[in-house]
């Protein structure tokens, strides 16, 4: 058999980028270029190359397949950037799959950036601007480190603006480099020079379709090299318009996608669909770009005419109500889309009139609205906040036509009665069942995966939090579910998946089982729940991939596809689990304790407390917590991932997080002035001593000593870094120093009468707004105790003055780790600081069986003043570890290793 | 004298076994790795084997012989880490040139002599460049995922002066092999690609040989076989194959997927199977070749033999074994779209 090859364009990162045809267009992401990204450029001069990373995924999660890369800044080192960034990237798997777009004037920095990717890379660009001797010299280093390369059409006369320079530059380059330098053409990649069109000099009309023709006589000539363009340019005439240039942009590479062009840099996030751009508007980009129209710039000024109008209405802030004067069904579907629900009764009763049966009215155009609501999600065009608001326009219309569907059915059921006939109602809508399992309290994700879910048409049971593998599995069986949705968010919520796992198998059960929550991952759900159970596990990260994965399972014909696929995923993940594990070296524990922190013990005094053993605290005001508020955890709770307030202003999602922060805000005031929650807080003091390894003995109010065990680094570090354990920060006792250990707890109470109303209201959206912002008061309390503690409590650091956003990144001395968190891994310590801190009764917080704390709306944890102290993770630990820990704790092994098993090195 | 290439065409060639396992064989101690030249050098040098071929040629020309004798078309020179980076270890920087210019020299004359007895079968010596033991793609700190223990330019210099031993010794081929990092790869055919251009002479050809290190299918680097095939094939090598971490039965769902996308020739030299609790490997030369039988004969195959384990008991093995079928045909390329 002989194999054939075409002649495609075949780049790599981790992974094979091979441009076929049928590939179509390739978005090569934009936001890394600091000549294009202020944000970015900001990361990077600022040294904040972990933010800087997380531009780049994002870039790789909203669908670029090529990352640009650009460090062209006057005030950058930019061979040191590029470098930096680049060796980064490589250690970051989910950004270094796609290949890399080397970006940059200075071919230093090309090349210096070569030097550090493994993949078949792109360099942008090259060009004969400087001579074809240059030209040559440049294209062989290229080719050296096996790039392909982007020619800028450009020669020592300056860069082609018509379609004939532009050619032509191209056909010559083309030459030189496959005749001379030996590429392949398809590696050659043009840039022919997308220029800016309506600037109002009439020279520049043709722009566009100087690209376009150019781009189309280009690939015909030379069908094999390849033409990609930086987008953005051509409307920067419209720069501060957005709506415009979205729809610009769109018109224009319609039309160069069919000239040939095969690649471009934009912002895949903000392309609007050819199709969906209103008429008018197209037609006037149309216009401008092909020149149509155009003499005396007549075309280009009805465009400008156009977006000043489009500006001046934006700022407007009276309502547009001329959809109100639409047919019934857009109306409903305009409401549901924009989450408006004003006229939903009125607008629903009128449907139900007008259509034969109440049913018929869901049927049709609401979920022909929600359909559209489920496109534009799954498209990237709508983010959840607004999804979640949707949701709730349509809960309240089926409201309405519940008491008309219930009765219809009751008619029906009396007339089979009379009739001697049974009774067969229709399958209706596939069920999902969701809950977040025994022993965890915690369903803000849960429930807005319920409400999206919900959305597309599903049938939601949601049996809420704390549920027994007995309750979620009988009610499965009973309401013959199609799938089971399993939550969790602390650590021990695990083994609880991994329980139900296997109890499905033991039942014989066929549903799919979902895996979600923040505890949860891939990795985990492939290592140890995908081998309990074998009708399909998939661990599903957020709530936007739980449509496309329920959709997979409950379609005859894609199921079986996607539970091989996922199974076969899976299987390598653990596969890779297996052979990476022994890759790290770890050291006998008691050489990891022999090398723990060293401390200078005899410069050190500690502070004595105001006072020892607890006190409670519950008449703190609400509105003391709010300038204590750590506003972005709130946003990823909504999945708008971003920094504070950065975020609110994002080109991308800016509009969508002020409208949730506008609304957060607001619910915020209502519940501040309404004192619908109450803060109660418990902080204690007591003498404490280490024992010099991973022992703290405290005395207790009584004088009864209570005995703290913590666990300690075990990894092999590198030579001078300690193995730390939270005990470190401790005096020894042999150092003749009373050191001080302090503990808290703080909760949030009164939730629940609100979350009812809210859900007889059908209003997810201000439920979940709702316990989203008990979250964040309770962290408040947390950080206010704190804070309070340093400088009154415990006083150690009296003269502290720290910005807000010096809190939220804990620059304060001493630290406050929670048990069950990665300074001090195991939950059950849990038991002991609640004991000290006065039980369930003083701290108004019950423990489940898990160690979750109800309300869930609570933080607790243990104080370390000395200043030395920090955060650290423990990371994994060896068998010898666990039974000395387990020794200490008088706890048997097997069960020292059930709760450890997230942190266990071993099987 | 018939060229590598012809003599792809026409049949799977064979390469040599483990040079390290035979070394073994010879329980040769410090003294012996020292010889009579290196009697006072200031640290431990045993387990060098690349010294072997200035101190005890003998012993490594006798080796390649056992090989040639096995019926291997292509022996690799005793230089996985004849570089000066990698022999930093052994504080020998400066010998490294040597050890190429030696070790090239000794496996030429052991091809020469079975290549004169047999014309019809010319023997083939490939100048062996190792992986290094710093890696350009991965940080050796763990806190620190940034940093790089050696810059390209670095290992591209010390590419390029084991190159220039290997060329000086007389070597046919250049076999960058046991690839885990591909970027230190690169530096390899950077070096090659910038040595024949600045020195004016003919390219020899080259061959790559990358390492799945386990059952992820990916290199240590992360990428995908396809993903790393990709990255290298810009060198446009004679052969693009796999050896070392696998065994045969590991391997050959990699060997498949690359015959169907490698657009030169592919080649493929597996461990003896995967090794036991005592880092030994115990996979038997029959148990090899029956594996490598079935390679042959679904036409996978253009280049075959064995790394880490297998001795010319094997080669034997499986020369015989793929001696009956025809070779892989290079794949069409076409020319449109």
């Amino acid at each position: 058999m002989t194999i054939t090859l075409k002649p495609y364009l075949r780049l790599s990162g981790l992974e094979p980028l091979v441009v076929r045809p049928e590939t179509n267009f390739i978005n090569v992401g934009e936001r890394t270029n600091v000549t294009g990204s202020k944000k970015f450029a900001r990361l990077v001069r600022e040294g904040k190359y972990e933010e800087a990373l997380s531009v780049a995924r994002q870039q790789v999660e909203s669908g670029a397949q090529i990352l640009d890369v650009n460090m062209d800044d006057a005030l950058l080192e930019g061979v040191e950037a590029m470098k930096t960034f680049l060796n980064l990237v490589q250690s970051e798997p989910d950004i270094a799959k796609i290949p890399i777009m080397i970006d940059s004037s200075k071919f230093e920095i090309i090349e210096a950036g070569l030097k550090c990717v493994q993949g078949r890379c792109i360099v942008n660009s090259i060009s004969m601007k400087e001579g074809v001797e240059k030209f040559i010299e440049q294209a062989y280093i290229c080719k050296s480190y096996g790039a392909a390369v982007i020619v800028m059409a450009f020669d020592e006369v300056g860069q082609a603006d018509t379609k004939e320079r532009k050619v032509e530059i191209c056909k010559r380059a083309y030459k030189i480099l496959t005749e001379d330098v030996g590429y392949d053409p398809q590696d050659i990649i043009f840039d022919p020079n997308i220029f800016a069109v309506a600037t109002g000099i009439e020279e520049h009309n043709n722009y566009a379709v100087d690209f376009i023709e150019g781009t189309r006589e280009i690939k015909r000539l030379m069908p094999l090299a390849k033409v990609s363009g930086g987008v953005s340019n051509v409307s920067f005439s419209f720069r501060g318009n957005d709506h415009v240039r979205e729809a610009i942009h769109s018109v224009f590479l319609y039309h160069a996608i069919r000239a040939g062009m095969d690649m471009g840099i934009v912002n895949a996030g903000q392309l609007v669909v050819y199709d969906e751009i209103e008429p008018t508007l197209r037609q006037l980009c149309e216009d401008v770009l092909l020149n149509h129209n155009n003499d005396n710039n007549e075309s280009t000024e009805k465009l400008i005419n156009f977006a000043e109008t489009v500006k001046a209405k934006g700022k407007e802030t009276v309502k547009d109500e001329a959809w109100r004067n639409s047919s019934v069904e857009e109306r409903l579907k305009h409401s549901l889309v924009n989450g408006i629900t004003d006229y939903i009764d009125a607008d629903t009763e009128e449907a139900r009139i007008k259509y034969p049966k109440p049913l018929d009215v869901i049927e049709g155009p609401l979920m022909n609205g929600m359909n559209v609501v489920g496109d534009l999600f799954g498209a990237g065009k709508m983010f959840l906040p607004q999804v979640v608001k949707s949701a709730r326009v349509m809960k309240k219309s089926v409201a309405v036509l519940t008491p008309f569907i219930e009765a219809e059915k009751e008619e029906r059921r009396q007339a089979h009665l009379t009739a001697g006939t049974t009774n067969e109602e229709g399958a209706g809508a596939a069920k999902i069942l969701l809950a977040t399992v025994k022993g965890d309290v915690h369903d803000i994700g849960k429930n807005i995966v319920g409400v999206v879910l919900g959305c597309n048409g599903y049938d939601i049971i949601d049996l809420g939090v704390m549920v027994s593998a007995d309750k979620i599995l009988e009610t499965a069986a009973r309401e013959n579910v199609d799938i089971i949705g399993l939550s969790g968010l602390i650590t021990p919520s695990l083994d609880e998946m991994v329980h139900v796992a296997r109890e499905m198998k033991r039942r014989g059960m066929r549903q799919p089982l979902l895996i979600g929550g923040a505890t949860t991952s891939r990795m985990h759900t492939a290592v140890k729940i995908a081998p309990q159970y074998d009708d399909g596990v998939v661990h599903v990260l957020d709530a936007s991939r739980s449509v496309t994965v329920a959709g997979s399972l409950l379609s005859k014909e894609q199921k079986t596809d996607f539970l091989d696929a996922t199974r076969k995923e899976y299987n390598k993940l653990k596969e890779d689990f297996a052979n990476k594990r022994s890759a790290k070296a770890y050291l006998p524990f008691p050489e990891a304790q022999k090398n723990k922190t060293t401390l200078s013990w005899s410069a050190y005094k500690p502070v004595k407390p105001e006072f020892t053993g607890s006190k409670v605290f519950d008449s703190i005001e609400l509105s003391e917590l709010v300038d204590f508020i750590d506003w972005q955890p709130f946003f990823i709770s909504w999945e708008l991932h971003g920094k504070f307030p950065e975020i609110l202003s994002d080109e991308k999602v800016g509009r969508e997080a002020t409208q949730l922060f506008n609304d957060a805000r607001k619910l915020l005031q209502q519940i501040v002035d309404e004192k619908w929650l109450i803060p109660r807080a418990v902080v204690g003091f007591w003498p404490a001593i280490s024992d010099n390894n991973d022992t703290v003995t405290l005395i207790d109010h009584k004088g009864v000593p209570v005995k703290l065990e913590f666990l300690r680094q075990q990894i092999k570090k590198a030579p001078g870094q300690p193995n730390v354990s939270l005990a470190d920060f401790i005096a020894p006792a042999e150092t003749g120093i009373q050191d001080y250990i302090g503990a808290f707890s703080v909760t949030i109470q009164g939730i629940e009468p609100h979350i009812k109303r809210f859900e007889a209201a059908f209003d997810d959206y201000s439920k979940i707004t709702l316990q989203a912002l008990a979250d964040r008061f309770a962290e408040a309390l947390a950080e206010y105790m704190h804070f309070k503690t340093r400088k009154e409590l415990w006083g150690y650091a009296t003269s502290e003055h720290l910005t807000n956003e010096q809190l939220i990144k804990e620059e304060y001395s001493g630290i406050r780790p929670a048990p069950g968190y990665p300074a001090c891994p195991d939950h059950t310590e849990k038991y002991k600081l609640f004991e000290l801190l006065g039980g369930e009764v003083a701290t108004g917080i019950h423990l489940t069986e898990s160690l979750a704390m109800y309300p869930a709306s609570s933080v607790c944890g243990w104080y370390f003043a000395n200043p030395e102290s920090k955060y650290f993770g423990v990371g994994k630990i060896e068998k010898d570890q666990v039974e000395n820990y387990a020794a200490r704790k008088n706890m048997p092994v097997e069960e020292a290793e059930r709760w450890l098993r997230p942190i266990l090195e071993y099987e | 004298m018939n060229t590598i290439q012809k003599c792809l065409e026409e049949r799977i060639l064979i390469i040599d076994g483990a040079m390290g396992t035979m070394i073994q064989r010879y329980k040769l101690e410090e003294k012996d790795y020292r010889g009579e030249r290196f009697k006072d050098w200031h640290c431990d040098v045993q387990g060098n084997n690349d010294l072997l071929s200035i101190t005890q040629p003998a012993i490594i020309e006798s080796i390649h012989k056992e090989y040639l004798e096995a019926g291997a078309d292509i022996i690799e020179t005793n230089t996985f880490s004849s570089t000066v980076i990698a022999q930093a270890d052994y504080d020998m920087q400066k010998i490294a040139f040597e050890m190429n210019l030696a070790s090239a020299r000794v496996a030429r004359k052991a091809a020469d002599e079975y290549t004169a007895k047999d014309p019809s079968k010319p023997r083939f010596v490939a100048g062996a460049i190792g992986p290094l033991n710093k890696t350009l793609s991965l940080s050796p700190d763990v806190n620190n995922p940034g940093f790089r223990a050696v810059t390209f330019d670095e290992v591209a210099d010390a590419y390029t002066e084991q190159i220039k031993g290997l060329v000086e010794g007389g070597v046919d081929l250049l076999l960058i092999e046991t690839i885990f990092d591909t970027l230190n790869a690169k530096g390899a055919i950077y070096a090659v690609k910038k040595y024949f251009r600045e020195t004016k002479q003919q390219e020899l050809p080259i061959m790559i040989s990358g390492t799945i290190t386990d059952a992820s299918g990916r290199t240590l680097s992360g990428q995908t076989l396809e993903a790393f095939y990709i990255s290298l094939s810009h060198a446009k090598p004679l052969s693009i194959g796999l050896n070392c971490a696998l065994g045969a039965s590991e391997m050959r769902p990699h060997i498949e997927e690359l015959s169907q996308i490698a657009s030169c020739y592919t080649s493929a030299y597996p461990n003896a199977g995967l090794p036991n609790a005592f880092g030994e490997y115990d996979e038997q030369p029959h148990e090899t070749a029956h594996i490598i039988e079935e390679w042959a004969r679904e036409g996978f195959l253009n280049i075959v033999g064995g790394c880490c384990g297998t001795t010319p008991d094997h080669i034997r093995h499986i020369a015989d074994e793929v001696k009956k079928y025809q070779p892989r045909q290079l794949p069409v390329l076409e020319e449109i779209l």
